[in-house]
This record gives C-alpha cells, sequence and structure tokens, in this order.
C-alpha cells in the first residue's frame, strides 16, 4: 500500500554529499510504511518550522514498568499515521557483537511490528527500535524477547549498560568486561525492568584506563580495568622502534608526555620505567603497542558518581576503590554486592530526580563513604582539603583507625 | 500469537560469546598487540600467532532495515558474516583472512560506506535524538551529523589529525551527545511560555519545581487557578521543566541558538579526564546544513591541525598555547559569558602572574 508521499524539500538536501543518508532510508521504508511517509511529514514539518513535536506518555509492556520511550505526536492531525512513534530500547551483547544471521532475524521482526527503523545504537547503548505503534509494542518485544534479547532501561531505574571491545580484540584489556557486564546487569534485572529508584543509574565498563566508554564522565558506577605490577616491556621492539621512529620522537612522544616523568630513555635505546610513579595513564602503551604492555596483575579501579549535566551540571565519577580483583566467582559477587550496597544507599538518601553524584556531592563523600561501609583512602582525593573552616576534634579516633588499617595490611 | 499471554523472559544482558568472531572468541583475553595498516583497518596479534584485521565504516546510525541487510551481505560475501559496533556508530567487518580487507574496503566504498574512523582521524559524531524522537529539542540531530560529516568526509577517512578528534552534538543543554573535543550544543535562549490553563490538570507542581537547577520556578495563581510561574532573570532556558509539565512550553521556532564547547577528554592517557569549556554562541540554528557550524568547526579543526603537536588532544592543545592564543587563533570574540558563574567557578578563574604574551 503505497501512500502519498510529503514533499519534503529540506530533507531532500540532505540525501547529497558524501556521508550515508539516513533520508534516503527514511524515503525507501516510506514506500511501503505509511507511517514512515507520515514520519517523513512531520519532521520536514520540524524543519520548516524550526520546532519538535513529540510528547511522553505511558506505554509498556506487561510485567514491566520501563523500557519503552513512549512518543505521541502532537501535529498528529497532520500526520495521522507516525501519531504513534515509540521507540523500543533492547540491550545488545556486550561488546555489540552480532552476526549477520542475528542482525536479519531483528530487521524481520521489525519490517513486521514496526516502522523498518532501527538505530545502532542510542546513546543509552541500546538497539532503538524506533517507531512502533502502541498495539504493537507487546507483539514487536514478544519477538524480539523469543530472540534472545531484553528491554533496556528508561526512566527512574537501573539503565542499559555499555562496555569496551575489550578482551575480544584489544590487547590493553585487564579485566573480562563481557562476564562483568553481565553478572552485574544481569543482577539488577528487576531494578532494570520496574523503575523504582530516585533517577537513572548506569554502569558502564571499559578495559583499561584509555575509557572508551566514558564511563568516568558518564557513568554512576564505572568499572575501569588496571594493573599493580609493572608494565611489561619488550626491550627489542622498543629498539625497533626507536630505529624507526628516531630517538628524538621518541624523547619528545613518549618519554616527555608521560605526566608523572617517570621514563627515561637509555643511550643503549631501551626503556627504564619507575614504575612505582606510574599513574596507569595508557599514553606510551597506546603509542608503543608493540613494545610495551599493561602488567599482569590485573583488577580494577572503580569509580562512582559521574553523569551529564541535569541537574547540577556535569561530574566526575570519584575514586571508591582503587584496585581490586575481579577474576574469581567470588570477585564477582563482591562487586555485585557493592554495586547493591551503594544502589540501596543512594535509594534511601536521593531526592527524586538526583542522581548519585549529586546526592554525593550534596552530602559529602566522607558521608556516603560512612553510609556504604568504605574506609577512606588517599588515592580517592586530588588533594587534601585546603579549608580550615572544619571540625576535627575526633581526630585521635580517626587517626587510629588508619594505624590499625595499616598494620592489617601489612600483616596481610 | 492467540490470546494466551506469553510470559517475558527476563533474560537481561545475552552472552556476546555466541555472536562474536570465532578468532575473538578463541583468542579472548589472550590479544597481545595492534597496527594500524591503513586510515579504517586495524590488525590484532594474539599471543597464539592469530591475526584478526577490522574494517571500520561509518553509517548513517539511524538505519533503514535496508541498509542493514544491505551491510549484511556485505559482511556474508566480503566479510566473515561477523560485525560489531563502535560507541560512535561505525560498523567494524572483522576477518582472519588478509586478503578479504581490500575487496572489503572496495565493496563498502562502492555502496557509499566511508571506510575510516581510526587513529588520529575525526570519528563519526556522537548522535542524539533531536526533531525524530525526542520531547525537547531544539534542533535535529541527525540532520546535523550528517551535515557535518558531509564537510568532515576526509578527516573521516584519512589519519591527519594531531590526535583523534572526537565530536559530540545535542540537541538541549541536557547534552546527551557527552563530552568530546569539540560540542555542537544547542541551546534554547527563551523561557518556556507557561500554558497555564493547563498547568492545573496535568503537573504536579512541587516536582516541576524541584526539577529547575536554578530554581526559577514558582507555584501562583493564576485566573484564580494554581499554576506555575518562572523567573525570567534566572532562568536559564534549558527545557528540563518540559518533560515533567509539557504546558511548560519551550520548544519554540524563533529563539535557538548553536553553541560550540571544546576540550572533553574522557581518556586518562597523558592529563587527567576533562570537560569542555564554552568557546562560543549565538550561531543561527538554520535547518537542513546549518552552515556557519560547519564553517566555524572546521575553523577550530585546522587551528588544532596546524598547530597542535603529536598526541594532543585538542584540550591538551589549548592547555599548553594558553586560552588567549587560541581566542587570537580562532579570531572568536571572548565575552562575559565565557566566564563561569556556576557553583565551583572560582576555580576557572586565573589566580597567578602566568600570562603569555
Ligand atoms: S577501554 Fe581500553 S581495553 Fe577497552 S577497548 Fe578501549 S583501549 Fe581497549
Ligand atoms: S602509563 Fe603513563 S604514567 Fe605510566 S609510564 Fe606510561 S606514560 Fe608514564
Ligand atoms: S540532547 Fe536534549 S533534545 Fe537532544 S536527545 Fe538529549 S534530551 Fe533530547
Ligand atoms: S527552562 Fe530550565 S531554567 Fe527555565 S524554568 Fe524551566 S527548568 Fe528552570
Amino acid at each position: 500500500m503505497t501512500k502519498k508521499q510529503h514533499d519534503t524539500p529540506n530533507l531532500d538536501q540532505l540525501e547529497s554529499g558524501p556521508w550515508p543518508s539516513f533520508v534516503t532510508g527514511f524515503k525507501r521504508l516510506a514506500q511501503d510504511k505509511p507511517m514512515m511517509a507520515d514520519l517523513l511529514g512531520q519532521l520536514e514539518h520540524s524543519y520548516q518550522n524550526i520546532k519538535g513535536y513529540w510528547k511522553g506518555g505511558t506505554v509498556t509492556v506487561r510485567g514491566y514498568g520501563g523500557g519503552i520511550i513512549p512518543r505521541f505526536s502532537e501535529v498528529a492531525d497532520k500526520f495521522p499515521e507516525s501519531s504513534e512513534f515509540h521507540t523500543l530500547r533492547v540491550m545488545p551483547a556486550p561488546g555489540m557483537h552480532y552476526d549477520t544471521e542475528l542482525l536479519r532475524a531483528l530487521c524481520d521482526v521489525w519490517d513486521e511490528h514496526g516502522s523498518g527503523l532501527l538505530a545502532l545504537h542510542g546513546q543509552s547503548g541500546d538497539m532503538m527500535f524506533q517507531g512502533c505503534k502502541s498495539e504493537n509494542i507487546q507483539a514487536a518485544f514478544d519477538a524480539i524477547n523469543e530472540l534472545g534479547f531484553d528491554l533496556g532501561g528508561a526512566g527512574p531505574s537501573v539503565r542499559t549498560s555499555m562496555s569496551c571491545v575489550g578482551a575480544a580484540r584489544c590487547e590493553h584489556s585487564c579485566f573480562n568486561e563481557a562476564v562483568a557486564h553481565r553478572q552485574v546487569m544481569n543482577s539488577f534485572t528487576d531494578d532494570l525492568h520496574r523503575p523504582a529508584l530516585p533517577y537513572k543509574f548506569k554502569f558502564k565498563f571499559s578495559g583499561c584506563p584509555n575509557d572508551c566508554m566514558n564511563s568516568i564522565q558518564r557513568s554512576d558506577m564505572a568499572v575501569i580495568g588496571t594493573w599493580r605490577d609493572d608494565i611489561r616491556i619488550k626491550q627489542d621492539e622498543v629498539r625497533k622502534f626507536v630505529m624507526d621512529k628516531g630517538r628524538d620522537y621518541v624523547q619528545e612522544n613518549v618519554i616527555s608526555r608521560c605526566p608523572t616523568q617517570c621514563m627515561k630513555l637509555t643511550k643503549d635505546d631501551t626503556l627504564e620505567i619507575d614504575n612505582s610513579n606510574c599513574v596507569r595513564c595508557m599514553h606510551c602503551i597506546n603509542v608503543m603497542t608493540k613494545a610495551l604492555s599493561p602488567g599482569l596483575d590485573r583488577g580494577v579501579t572503580i569509580l562512582v558518581g559521574g553523569k551529564r549535566t541535569l541537574k547540577i551540571g556535569d561530574l566526575f565519577g570519584t575514586v571508591l576503590v582503587p584496585f581490586r580483583k575481579l577474576e574469581t566467582q567470588q570477585d564477582y559477587e563482591e562487586l555485585v554486592e557493592l554495586a547493591e550496597t551503594i544502589i540501596d544507599f543512594w535509594a534511601e538518601n536521593g531526592l527524586e530526580h538526583e542522581r548519585l553524584g549529586e546526592t554525593i556531592e550534596r552530602i559529602g563523600l566522607t558521608n556516603f563513604l560512612e553510609g556504604i561501609g568504605v574506609e577512606v583512602e588517599p588515592a580517592m582525593v586530588a588533594q587534601p582539603r585546603s579549608n580550615s573552616y572544619a571540625r576535627m576534634d575526633a581526630w585521635e579516633e580517626e587517626a587510629e583507625k588508619w594505624r590499625k588499617r595499616q598494620a592489617g595490611k601489612q600483616g596481610a | 500469537m492467540s490470546d494466551q499471554y506469553r510470559e517475558a523472559v527476563e533474560s537481561g544482558v545475552p552472552d556476546p560469546f555466541q555472536y562474536m568472531h570465532p578468532v575473538m572468541r578463541r583468542n579472548y583475553g589472550q590479544w597481545d598487540w595492534h597496527e594500524r595498516c591503513r586510515p579504517g583497518v586495524l590488525h590484532h596479534r594474539s599471543v597464539n600467532g592469530d591475526s584478526i584485521w577490522t574494517v571500520r565504516a561509518g553509517t548513517q546510525r539511524q538505519m533503514d532495515t535496508g541498509t542493514i541487510r544491505k551491510l549484511c551481505a556485505i559482511a556474508d560475501e566480503y566479510g566473515e558474516s561477523h560485525v560489531r559496533f563502535t560507541i560512535r556508530s561505525n560498523i567494524e567487518f572483522m576477518v582472519s583472512d588478509e586478503a578479504r580487507v581490500v575487496p572489503l574496503i572496495d565493496k563498502l566504498n562502492d555502496e557509499g560506506f566511508p571506510v575510516g574512523g581510526t587513529g588520529n582521524s575525526v570519528s563519526m559524531i556522537s548522535h542524539t535524538q533531536g526533531f525524530l524522537h525526542c520531547d525537547i529539542p531544539a534542533t535535529d540531530a541527525s540532520g546535523v551529523v550528517k551535515a557535518l560529516m558531509d564537510e568532515l568526509y576526509e578527516e573521516f577517512v584519512n589519519e591527519r589529525m594531531p590526535n583523534r578528534v572526537h565530536i559530540s552534538t545535542s540537541c538541549c543543554q541536557i547534552n546527551c551527545g557527552g563530552q568530546a573535543d569539540i560540542a555542537i550544543n544547542i541551546q534554547h535562549t527563551k523561557p518556556p511560555m507557561i500554558n497555564h490553563d493547563l498547568v492545573a490538570n496535568i503537573c504536579e507542581r512541587p516536582s516541576v519545581v524541584a526539577r529547575c537547577p536554578v530554581a526559577a520556578i514558582r507555584p501562583a495563581i493564576v485566573n484564580g487557578k494554581p499554576s506555575l510561574e518562572v523567573d525570567e532573570r534566572k532562568c536559564i532556558c534549558c527545557g528540563a521543566c518540559y518533560p515533567p509539565c509539557p504546558p511548560m512550553q519551550i520548544n519554540d521556532p524563533v529563539n535557538s541558538k548553536l553553541a560550540i564547547w571544546i576540550g572533553g577528554k574522557n581518556s586518562n592517557a597523558r592529563s587527567k579526564p576533562s570537560f569542555m569549556k564554552l568557546v562560543a554562541a549565538g550561531l543561527p540554528n538554520k535547518p537542513p546544513r546549518w552552515p556557519e557550524v560547519s564553517a566555524l568547526v572546521k575553523k577550530i579543526l585546522k587551528c588544532y591541525q596546524e598547530d597542535a603537536r603529536d598526541w594532543e588532544r585538542v584540550g591538551e592543545w589549548v592547555e599548553r598555547i594558553g586560552w588567549p592564543r587560541f581566542f587570537e587563533k580562532t579570531g572568536l570574540p571572548f565575552t562575559r559569558f565565557h566566564v563561569d558563574n556556576w557553583k565551583g567557578a572560582k576555580y576557572t578563574l586565573n589566580h597567578s602572574t602566568h600570562i603569555r604574551f
């Protein structure tokens, strides 16, 4: 059933140029989908008037409270077929791996039940099946669910997570991102599907401090791979690199860029690293991919409280756990327990629509730590307090705690 | 399906190993090094001696199923039927046979998919929703991305920047696009118009009041009915009150402008992660191609390309040369809006005699 196509003079201009055009794809869909014909009409209307015309609402699947982003058109009188244009957020596999059979099966579902417009992927890390009528949502979900996929988060809930390609293909990876991602997320399916938290809560997993998932800036709990022992050096590869690029290049681009000045290029073209002063920034390893690699005593650093602008401005995550191993089943369970403790504390103490980082900002890091039972460590701060307006009469008590912990560490 | 209800299987996140290229599965966690053979191609070698080549191509992100099926056909015929996507909506084809790389690239180019986005290139722009799907967009997202990527195409398929460049766009100040080396963010420039007749019926007023980042909303009685009022001198026109209260009409055809922010960095390499800083605002919101925006982005990129040292990200480059020089080199005006007045603003001022002349 071909429907009358709307004139789209603005959008037409986005069909030219070398980058793949979404408009061309939309037009193909509009040939057999009246919904997409009217969607194009509404989009053109937005381009002409420089105004958006969607509003939210409530649409869910049976048994779930979230996962669907409802969209109702404010100009449905002009474009009736796209009056409902909801999105199903669906969680991909960690690392966003697909084979062609799976992708085709997902396309089949979407051609049958939806608009045929699929965004890979949204900023949330979901596959976004965009354009579904309320009446088709359940059938679309059932078919996707049959393929082994589940809805992601929306609203005040645990949200869809992301992890980098990591161990699947990247030599920098310091932990098993895919396993950590699934163990954590699949322990929170209830909080994911039934929004009942103060606001959203995001986990992200990056295999090394390059943090390809932007986890420090974009997640409430960032799990980032790192190592404690020495950077591994293949000195023969170092020599080859120096031979190829020259000593000046190595001096200027590796040695002098080290943030803690802990590297040295020796007279015989080998590298020396003062590992006790290396902050695991990854720069030298990124430049000399064949000669340098992370050490072997690997684990993760955990930061909490990162988020985007709404409401008090952007926040970085703050170090909560400088290092912990993530190898055994028990390690994963402890990671899940830590996440549960944090979420429980925040669910209890967070204000409505307040992200974890905002709660921490409001109550102070030390109160947060006390609430979740984690001791302070110097790695949590960039520097100690510089404002003298503070009460410190319990100093001796606190100092004693530190001494005890240090003694415990030495005993262990 | 009959009237029998199907119970949802709360399967959560699926297992990736079933979809992963077999060479990646076999060498999981055992990769040794990688090299970039040419823009858009990565070669990874494992400690077991296995190799995998990755060919990365740009997509439009908002794809019709026809485009996805086309990519699948390419993966079946020229690749090895396994693909993945990057955080910036690039598709990656993995092959264990090096001989497939060049024909695969040729095919992708023939079909209109640019191969690149690796190393020190300008990768695909991180993409938001815009007019297509969000409820508070002041502009589109897919169109802005398409228009800009057309202009930056050569920088996607080449690796000739000092370091990688991540660009994001956002269609409101919530900034879903995220931190980036260069971020293009729209701003509404007028406080919301309140439809008082509707507030009383629709809105839970305390939660709308609480939503405002600058406490500009007060409960009020208008025409004898409970409503809200906005202190227009305080309001920063962010639109955050609209989703909980649609009568706070923020969407407006005339009053919106684009701003450019630079120097966001998520990686810990060399310097600590950083947030982006405002460099320009007041750019016209002109669909379908936003020419003033592309022109300024290209100008900033050119200055960066000419002046930054190898491996310096945009923010690190400006950190080294200083902000006065950045404004001098780009010819951008420095205004009172560049001086932060949000919480923590005092830490962004210069408390020293460190000044370059
Ligand atoms: S975060 Fe590190 S391990 Fe993960 S893909 Fe990026 S560089 Fe590789
Ligand atoms: S990882 Fe960073 S801090 Fe450590 S030696 Fe290399 S450049 Fe220096
Ligand atoms: S940036 Fe704003 S308008 Fe754009 S998708 Fe995000 S919330 Fe919506
Ligand atoms: S637009 Fe933003 S600043 Fe203005 S009243 Fe609404 S929430 Fe407050």
